[in-house]
């Protein structure tokens, strides 16, 4: 055989030796945040939209409404208010993560929500019998449109769209022209009107704070250990003491006595909030640290490729549905038990458009294969202080659907130019 | 001289609707030997390369593994059995990192979930063995890597499992001179080891310096599958050109 390889042979392999060896560099603070700084100007810009524009939305209110916009009572009932919004939006997190898009997941809500009330009102059924039904037709029309859109592969947003309509002819008809059904049942209501007891919020504060810090710092401990990538623990103990700082101030500011009347006493965190940490938790862990949530961002990213690696697209497409409308259940479920009942107008208008701007805002791509949970969060408190923000200073309706317009616009360019951005950065 | 190949296909015949790309394809791959896979541009290469690797079901045909007839019927399938390919358009997810695009489809887990150190291990001395000297870390995003670094990953992917058949399809197409040395360095070296390694490769050189077997392709059809050391230069430029070359080749 004839063969020029030789001379390349030895410098190749020369470098083959010593070659990662540059990657087992300590990562130290300077280089982190030059590292961060580089990925800010390559457009990925993670939370920090959201947080800059909630903290910019907090100036603005408490400037223009300084005695009630950070009223404890308006802060508690700012968290109500984001519970629905926030769980809708995390489900439509994993629709979106994979390029796709669900516009009946508002609709999907307010149907399961009636179902959920008939159950209670008409049918005499146990408040979880109700619950069970409802997440289970949630997860059932999930399974119909992600089968649509999956196996006769027709764009989500016709399939969407037609359920967007169908679902409210289902609602309507199970509810009756112009009805409400109202939600009395105890546990039901509780979730987003009652509070948890003062001791109690606190012991889950402080142990979430402690579980965050723990699981931090043992995975630092474990990469730092085996030399592999891992963030200066300088950033890794700041990170945590922001996430404890936060838990433990939310928990004090929801803890204080909140009663326009000094008879009663209306204090701790509400029911709904550890449900939505919850989700948090379970949802995180799913597209972090699972190979069914790294397909998710495999079938988002290039779902050619995913197949070729051998991953089951159809499934993964049919899955992310059912999540997501299975969480629209449960965020329906939290819109009835703050408004005590279920109207047929339930979850349609501009629900699903919060949901979305919510994660788009939160840092979630509409282009699929980049998002976290934590988007809806960040999002959905942005979108809920808007909400807020706007019924303390009384602006009228068309006001309101303006500058919310105006908001979803702003973060899908946003989305658009950061994606831009990256692919000019990229080659 | 009867070692059975590793791969033995016969009369494959593949459509696109009513494009017919492979007439009667015959090719065999043997363990322990770099076959080039030769042909012009739309020669049909990349799909039998592809009705290899399950990506494409063919319409007909025979398709013997190791001497077994096998049905492949998605990539996963071929997986399996041992085949891993390089794909021409490298089939990398942008979105996600080096370790995450080596895995991707078969992750290391412990448990219910993903066991990223070991995975994070062995991305390393696969990837030191290739010898990139700008990659960096092995957490980067693939949208933040070159084309050439893009490629090294998608070879490493292919030679970080314990398989049979190697395939790459022009995997020094981007590569600067060093890594296309490297790449030729690490075919011979996975053939040596006992696989059966396919390379396509338009450059001749290459393909003089590494293979054993000359597979060529001319307009869908295979016009003759040689011993490199039997041919020359020149008669396998003609095949490529003309689908002949003498006695070698189509019947005219
Ligand atoms: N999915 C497809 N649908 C229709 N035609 C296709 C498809 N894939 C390939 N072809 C056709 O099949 C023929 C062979 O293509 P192929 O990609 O196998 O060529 P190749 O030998 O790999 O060429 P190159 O050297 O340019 O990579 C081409 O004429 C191409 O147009
Ligand atoms: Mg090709």
């Amino acid at each position: 055989m004839s063969t020029d390889i030789p001379e390349g042979k030895e410098t190749a392999l020369k470098l083959a030796d010593s070659d990662f060896a540059t990657d087992r560099r300590e990562h130290d603070v300077k280089s982190a945040v030059l590292d961060y700084w580089n990925r800010l100007k390559a457009g990925e810009l993670g939370a920090l939209p959201a947080l800059i524009g909630l903290a910019s939305l907090f100036v603005l209110f408490t400037f223009l409404k300084p005695d009630t916009f950070l009223s404890t009572g308006n802060i508690a009932n700012l968290s109500t208010q984001a519970l629905p919004i926030t769980i809708l939006a995390m489900g439509l997190v994993f629709v979106l993560l994979v390029g796709e898009i669900d516009l009946s997941a508002g609709v999907a809500s307010g149907l399961c929500a009636a179902l959920m009330a008939k159950l209670l009102v008409e049918g005499g059924q146990p408040w979880y019998v109700a619950v069970i039904s409802a997440i289970a037709a949630g997860i059932i029309i999930g399974t119909a449109i992600g089968w649509l859109v999956a196996i006769l592969r027709i764009p989500s947003f016709v399939v969407s769209l037609a359920f967007f309509l169908g679902l409210q002819g289902i609602t309507l008809w199970l509810i009756g022209e112009g009805g409400t059904v109202p939600v009395r049942d105890e546990v039901i209501v509780a979730l987003a009107t009652r509070n948890m007891p003062i001791w109690l919020g606190w012991t889950l504060a402080v142990a979430c704070a402690v579980g965050y810090t723990a699981t931090q710092l043992l995975r630092w401990q474990r990469q730092h250990a085996r030399h592999l990538h891992s963030k200066p623990i300088e950033l890794v103990l700041i990170q945590c003491g922001v996430v404890a700082a936060v838990l433990l101030g939310a928990t004090y500011v929801l803890s204080l006595d909140r009663a326009a009347s000094p008879l009663i006493e209306l204090a701790g965190i509400p029911w709904g909030v550890p449900l939505v940490g919850t989700l948090l938790i379970v949802c995180t862990f799913i597209l972090g640290r699972t190979s069914f949530g790294r397909h998710i961002y495999a079938v988002g990213g290039n779902a050619e490729a995913a197949r070729r690696a051998g991953i089951n697209v159809v499934r993964i497409r049919i899955s992310v549905f059912m999540i997501g409308s299975g969480l629209a259940a449960i965020s329906g479920i939290l819109a009835a038990s703050r408004l005590n009942s279920v109207a047929v107008s339930a979850g349609a208008g501009n629900t699903l458009l919060y949901a979305v701007g919510a994660a788009v805002i939160g840092g979630t791509s509409l282009f699929g294969g980049r998002g976290k949970a934590r988007d809806a969060v960040f999002g959905g408190l942005v979108i809920a202080t808007i909400e807020n923000g706007l019924g303390l200073l009384g602006t009228k309706a068309y006001l309101s659907f303006l500058i919310t317009g105006v908001v979803l616009l702003l973060a899908a360019s946003m989305d658009a130019l950061a994606r831009r951005r990256r692919s000019n950065v990229g080659r | 001289m009867s070692v059975t190949p590793a791969l033995d296909l016969r009369g494959i015949e593949k459509s696109f609707g009513s494009v017919t790309v492979l007439h009667d394809v015959a090719f065999s791959a043997y363990p322990g030997e770099v076959t080039a896979l030769v042909g012009d541009n739309g020669a049909g290469k990349t799909t039998l390369v592809k009705c290899i690797g399950g990506i494409h079901a063919f319409d007909a045909g025979e398709y013997r593994f190791e001497g077994r007839p096998v049905r492949i019927g998605s990539p996963r399938e071929a997986t399996r059995l041992g085949i891993e390919i390089v794909h021409q358009d490298l089939a990398l997810c942008e979105n996600l990192d080096i370790v995450q695009n080596l895995f991707l489809g078969r992750e290391r887990r412990r448990g219910l979930t993903l066991d990223e150190t070991a995975m994070e291990e062995m991305a390393r001395s696969t990837l030191s063995g290739l010898a990139v000297r700008t990659m960096g870390s092995v957490r980067q995003r693939i949208a933040t890597l070159s084309g050439g670094q893009r490629q090294t990953v998608a070879i490493a992917r292919a030679v970080l499992w314990d398989s049979k058949v190697v395939i790459l399809d022009e995997p020094a197409a981007a590569l600067g001179i060093a890594q296309t040395q490297q790449v030729l360095e690490v075919v011979r070296r996975l053939a040596d080891k006992g696989l059966a390694v396919v390379l396509i490769s338009h450059n001749m050189n290459d393909v003089f310096a590494v293979s054993d077997r000359i597979a060529a392709m001319y307009l869908g059809r295979m016009v003759a599958q040689v011993r490199t050391s039997d041919v020359t230069h020149r008669q396998v430029v003609e095949l490529i050109t003309s689908g002949a070359s003498g006695e070698l080749g189509l019947r005219r």
